[in-house]
């Protein structure tokens, strides 16, 4: 589904990705762990297709397609959603409005009909019950006034709706309490199928607990420096990141 | 430049669409001003004595001004000596929707507003302004049932000259400006409405300006009048055809609601703006005011202001009732080089008087954009109290954004707010949508809209989703 293959990139002139190798298939979880600074949310960016980083060397097939040819909204037409570490708020944009367009173009690009308002209406029911979200949320604009963990929320809502085939989930656990992180955790494994694929970007373990990944790869540096299964999660839990860093040759 | 930067630039310079000149022969003056002209207008219109001299004042008054230059916004020299000043269609005017021009019906239904479809489906009266002269009235008989009186300036002047003669500039004098001095001077026609005591205007009176023959500025008046207790709603909206000389437009609408009246005020404004170089395009330099002259009376402006080369407005409210309300709720967007400076006056007279501002400016291009507000409390007014709020959007980083609040209170007892933002659409913002599947062009629409949305709310339905499409027309042509 989705192959990188000797990523760089930088930006304004700093390289951050340092030639990172990485396969996904389809039903397949990956984790990206990593100190601060590793660049795991620079790798989320870059696959989102964010106009600030500047890929020096290597490809990305998405599909069978170029993805670095792609234009960010063709990207996500073509299935690949990234949860935001930090979503926007864009003032006076109703939420409903705002998801039913986005599924409008994904579906458009699909060769499918536009759903009408009352179609929608059904749809986003039972997606708003997956995050244990309020029908009232709906009316409001998108993200504005929200809470950390109903930005959260809602970028799984999105997700839910917009039924990518790579979800990119870049620090969706920042900031969550227990509760939040538990029904994010939840919406996630709900959408787990045998059909598409995750990569769960997180700083922090706890995350793994809930969403159980395939594999899981430690990025220090730009580079992915070590790869395994979920016990490398549990083991950097225990002993955290600096046995990575001595491994390889950076400050503990 | 990134390339979100390059595609907002790209869309930013769609052409305009209703450029476009119809065939329609005008019967008009040769271009110049002096008293013979004004006596052959007021002559060939069949105007009464008082009205002659009434221009006259006015003109003589108007000689004696000198062109304002105090706005935010720049101009070559204006020649008042190369204006025509009066043109009409030739044929005498229609008694029916059937007599009309039919090229005038073929320009109404490109710019997508079909009288005979608007007389049936949207409920909609409307008092066509083609040029100079008004060429369809519908809806006449429905409203002259509940004494609702809506006809062209010309007709009102004829049919009810004790009313014309009683307000016309009571709101605006004769030599209030300049450019209101030149109007009285010179109108041509205009639109009247009327609404009797205690009668709720049952649809909304709307007016179609539009520029059209060659060389004409054009001079429209209009006068509004609610008796006691009534209500109206009255929608302008303008397009007009591409063409290289720039045209002067200063109009002047006078609006009074007395005790208990209601006034509801919404324009939606695409003149030409200019090519993107800057060059051509409408000198909008209009005058209104409203006067809440009874006790709870309200007069309400919203405006959506999109085309011509430069926007000189300030729709005001003299609330001179005890309890009146004031409310000004606009959008204004400039783009390449288009200029505007406009925001209101709100002058509090009676007691308990209320006013809100919500202005919404938006500039692309290299265009400037001023809020410019007044709001006056004056030594009556007790307990009076203004809430104003501006903000300012900016897209691309070659625009500016300017705003000018002037406050004078003279009594202790009111209460006045004022808050301004200025904000830039965000890149990041724009790419949240990109990553929704939304493009870029449609993300721009998405969060200008958002953006005028409080706007947006006040405008009547139908007309709240015309503003928007033009919105999306001035910034690219897909706001949705």
């Amino acid at each position: 589904m989705l192959s990188i293959k000797n990523l760089h990139a930088s930006v304004d002139g700093h390289e951050i990705l340092n030639g990172i190798d990485l396969d996904v298939k389809p039903g397949e979880v990956h984790a990206i762990m990593g100190p601060n600074g590793s660049g795991k949310s620079t790798l989320a960016g870059v696959l989102a297709g964010r106009a600030e980083y500047s890929v020096t060397e290597g490809r990305i097939d998405f599909l069978g397609k170029n993805l670095l040819e792609m234009a960010p909204e063709m990207r996500a037409r073509e299935g690949l959603f990234l949860a935001f570490q930090y979503p926007v708020e864009i003032p006076g944009v109703n939420s409903s409005y705002f998801l039913r367009t986005a599924l409008n173009e994904i579906r458009a690009h699909r060769g499918l009909d536009k759903v009408s308002a009352l179609e929608f209406l059904k749809i986003i029911r039972e997606k708003l019950e997956l995050v244990e979200m309020d029908e009232k949320f709906l009316k409001r604009s998108v993200n504005e006034g929200f809470s950390g963990g109903e930005k959260k929320r809602n970028e799984i809502l999105q997700m839910a709706t917009l039924e990518p085939k790579l979800a990119v989930l870049d620090e969706t656990d920042s900031g969550l309490d227990i509760d939040a992180l538990r029904i994010v955790a939840g919406g996630v494994n709900a959408l787990r199928s045998q059909e598409n694929a995750f990569i769960v970007v997180t700083h922090y373990q706890r995350l793994l607990n809930y969403i159980v990944p395939d594999f899981v790869h430690v990025l220090y540096q730009g580079k992915i420096v070590k790869s395994g299964d979920k016990d490398l999660a549990l083991h950097l839990e225990d002993f955290g990141y600096d046995w990575i860093k001595e491994q390889n040759g950076g400050q503990a | 430049m990134t390339e979100e930067m390059q595609t907002l630039n790209e869309f930013t310079n769609q052409e305009y669409k209703y450029g476009f000149v119809s065939d329609i022969e005008s019967d008009s003056l040769p271009k110049g001003l002096n008293e013979d002209v004004i006596r052959t207008i007021s002559a060939k219109k069949g105007e009464p004595d008082w009205l002659l001299e009434w221009r006259l004042g006015a003109y003589h008054h108007w000689l004696q001004m000198t062109e304002p230059r105090w706005a935010n916004v720049k101009f070559a020299p204006i020649d008042y000596q190369q204006i025509v000043y009066y043109a009409a269609p030739k044929k005498s005017a229609p008694k029916s929707i059937e007599e009309i021009d039919p090229a005038i019906l073929a320009m109404y239904n490109k710019l997508g507003i079909p009288l005979q479809e608007q007389e049936v489906l949207a409920g909609v009266a409307v008092d066509a302004v083609l040029d100079s002269v008004s060429v369809a009235t519908t809806f006449k008989d429905k409203l002259s049932e509940l004494g609702v009186i809506f006809c062209s300036f010309s007709e009102a002047v004829r049919e009810h000259p004790n009313l014309v003669r009683q307000y016309l500039g009571s709101v605006v004098p004769a030599g209030d400006n300049f450019f209101a001095a030149l109007n009285s001077a010179v109108f041509s026609d205009g639109s009247f409405a009327y609404i009797p005591k205690g009668v709720r205007c049952p649809m909304e009176l709307s007016t179609y300006f539009r520029i059209n023959a060659q060389f004409t500025g054009q001079f429209e008046r209009t006068l509004i009048i609610a008796d006691e207790g009534s209500y109206v709603s009255y929608l302008e909206g303008c397009t007009a055809p591409m063409r290289d000389e720039n045209q002067l437009h200063a109009a002047v609408v006078e609006l009074v609601a007395l005790d208990h009246a209601s006034i509801k005020y919404s324009t939606v404004q695409n003149w030409y703006p200019g090519d993107k170089e800057g060059k051509g395009g409408i000198y909008n330099f209009v005058t209104k005011r409203g006067l809440c002259k009874g006790a709870h009376a309200k007069i309400s402006w919203t405006q959506v202001e999109t085309g011509s080369a430069i926007t000189w407005k300030y729709p005001g409210c003299v609330l001179q009732g005890d309890h009146s309300v004031g409310e000004f709720y606009s959008v204004a967007l400039t783009n390449n080089y288009q200029q505007a400076d406009t925001g209101t006056k709100m002058i509090h007279i009676g007691k308990n008087s209320s006013s809100t501002i919500v202005s919404k400016g938006i500039s692309a291009g290299f265009g400037q954009n001023s809020y410019r507000g007044q709001v006056k409390i004056l030594k009556s007014a007790r307990n009076a109290r203004n809430f104003s709020q501006c903000d300012s959007l900016l897209i691309g980083d070659k625009c500016g954004a300017h705003t000018f609040p002037y406050l004078e209170v003279k009594n202790s007892t009111a209460q006045v707010e004022h808050e301004a933002t200025t904000s830039k659409i965000g890149e990041d913002q724009i790419f949240y949508l990109n990553q929704r599947g939304i493009s870029t062009e449609d993300a721009v629409s998405m969060i200008v809209n958002g953006f005028c949305k409080e706007v947006f709310a006040e405008l009547p339905m139908e007309f709240a989703v015309e503003a928007q499409k033009l919105l999306g027309v001035s910034l690219e042509g897909s706001v949705g």
